[in-house]
């Protein structure tokens, strides 16, 4: 199957605009991606129509919000393949999700001398709850080192594996790099240590099917924010066992069952990890992205990007003052580069003139900028609604940038 | 209409290519480091201290944007051979030149060669490119040895 490409960009509302005169060429979807109608409309009607606290009214509006709260926890429990929608705890996003398991999971089962397993590619948000943990629990943590190519040293890792490792860290799909981590085979690696796996699927739920059963992650975490829904809502999947073990994150309303000033009962999970008025309309908005993803078909819209990110590839590849940081050889949507002589930012600023907005910078992945020797990189991110015109505009003005450092 | 020339103006690329001032300070007295979490940027000055109290010498090192480069290296030879008290004024002056009104024309009697960088007016994520060196500058005129940021 193709996509229309066309009728595709004419759902995004964003993208009908110019800025300085030129029309938009959004490149930052690695960051954020753009968010259809079906999602907007989702929103909209949600508020116009629906609004009221979930779980604790008798009233139409209150039982309309809830049902379309839980619903849209049934559609990720489907898109990832969960055994349950027990198993899906909304947070505010990928963030907050590790930050959970950090708190929770982590300082009920990390101990001095154990160690948590990161690789060397990991987001900051894959980095610091884990620091912070091992700060608070004596405990150390270990970093896989990646090639040149951007690519997991699948033997170093193994290397670092041991029995004291408790978990593993990894990015399903790389931000700053684009790379694609053989996941199944470390959970399976983690798994013969006797250590659990945490997935960081920020990047992934746009771009790759995913199925946690069949990887055997043990918490797969994710945003709506880049799979077409809106900021502010994500979720954290974690198999039954361990989320009923796991001690409450947050108090409040919402995650009990029951309260008196001497002891309170949780509310099962997942709820017991949801305390407070939660994104109601964001959830609304992410089941929204989720049906968008599912009607479109994930594959089909990768098939499309794959043969972006390879054309895109092929152009940097014909620049010869053009270094691609990342050229792992299963990698998906992102082209991290550096050009000769211009600062990432300086290019960020100069694209941004043409209209072209990139992302410049260190994409919250210092640990690799430190591996490449690099200050930062200029990163172009595809979308399904990207165009194979749009890297040519791209890579011609380049030369502007070339021009004014020449 | 804008023009990426009113940013990149030719002394900027001229001083982003070949800095001033660039390297250790040797026999320097004071010391400072700035960072830009934005955008990773680094920047150490150095700076000796005159016994009448002026900037006897000064010295930069680091890697950044091109308007960071050139801002540093524009900032050293302004201050260099000054009395500390010119640099305050400048940095009050430049401050407020880099986040004034557009419609402000520089006075470039008082701001000389450094009236290039009130191009950055126009793209307010570059104006702490432009300002990183001189946070850093007073942190270190200040014997401050903190690390000195953009925010
Ligand atoms: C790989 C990866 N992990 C984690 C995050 C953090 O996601 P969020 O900011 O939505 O919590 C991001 C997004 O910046 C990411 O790209």
């Amino acid at each position: 199957m193709t996509i229309d490409v066309d009728s595709l960009r004419d759902e995004f509302p964003v993208l009908r605009q110019e800025v300085y005169g030129r029309r938009l060429i959004y490149l930052d979807n690695a960051a954020t991606t753009q968010k259809p109608s079906a999602v907007i409309d989702a929103i909209r009607h949600y508020y116009e129509y629906d609004n009221a606290n979930v779980h604790r009214g008798v009233h139409a509006l209150s039982e309309r919000a809830t049902a379309g709260y839980e619903r849209a926890r049934e559609k990720l429990r489907d898109l990832i393949n969960a055994a349950s929608v027990r198993e899906i705890v909304f947070t505010r996003g990928t963030t907050e999700a590790i930050n959970l398991v950090a708190s929770s999971w982590g300082d009920a089962n990390v101990r001095a001398g154990d160690e948590i397993l990161i690789s060397e590619m990991e987001h900051h948000s894959d980095i610091v709850p884990w620091q912070l943990l091992c700060e608070r629990r004596g405990a150390r943590l270990v970093v896989a080192p990646i090639s040149d190519r951007g690519e997991l040293l699948v033997e170093e890792f193994k290397a670092r594996l041991s029995e004291r490792t408790r978990l593993v860290g990894i990015v399903h799909l790389s931000n700053s790099l684009g790379t694609i981590n053989p996941v199944a085979g470390i959970v399976a690696l983690a798994h013969d240590a006797g250590a659990k796996v945490l997935v960081d699927g920020a990047q992934a739920l746009a771009h790759l099917a995913v199925d946690v059963r069949a990887l055997g992650a043990d918490f797969y975490v994710s945003s709506a924010h880049k799979m077409y829904g809106p900021t502010g809502i994500g979720f954290l999947y974690a198999k039954s066992p361990l989320l009923e073990d796991m001690p409450p994150y947050q108090g409040g309303g919402d995650m009990i069952s029951h309260v008196t000033f001497e002891k309170t009962l949780y509310n099962e999970t997942p709820f017991k990890f949801e305390a407070g008025t939660p994104n109601i309309a964001g959830a609304i908005g992410y089941g929204a992205a989720v049906d968008w993803l599912n009607a479109k078909g994930v594959q089909t819209l990768a098939q499309h990007e794959q043969r972006l990110l390879a054309y895109a590839s092929q152009r940097a590849e014909a620049c010869n003052d053009l270094r691609v940081i990342g050229t792992a050889a299963n990698k998906a949507t992102v082209l991290s580069f550096i050009l000769d002589g211009i600062h990432a930012h300086d290019l960020g600023t100069i694209l941004d003139r043409e209209g072209i907005a990139i992302r410049a910078g260190h994409h919250c992945t210092m640990p690799v900028m430190q591996h490449f020797r690099v200050p930062a990189t200029a990163r172009a991110s595809f979308a399904a609604y990207n165009t194979f015109d749009e890297i040519d505009v791209l890579f011609d003005s380049l030369d502007k940038a070339r021009e004014v450092f020449r | 209409m804008f023009d990426l020339r009113d940013l990149y103006q030719q002394v900027i690329v001229d001083h982003n290519k070949s800095p001033r001032n660039f390297g250790k300070l040797a026999g320097a007295d004071r010391v400072a480091e700035g960072y830009n979490p934005l955008c990773g940027d680094r920047l150490k000055v150095y700076l000796r201290i005159g016994s009448d109290d002026s900037i006897e010498d000064v010295s930069f090192e680091g890697e950044g944007c091109a308007i960071s480069m050139a801002s540093a290296s524009l900032m050293t030879e302004a201050i260099k051979g000054q009395p500390i008290d010119r640099f305050t004024d400048l940095l009050r002056d430049f401050q407020h030149m880099v986040t004034s009104d557009l419609a402000e024309t520089p006075d470039e009697r008082r701001m000389g060669k450094l009236a290039v960088l009130a191009g950055v007016r126009e793209f307010p994520s570059r104006i702490k490119c432009a300002t990183l060196c001189w946070h850093t500058m007073k942190a270190a005129v200040e014997g401050d040895r903190a690390v000195a940021k953009t925010e």
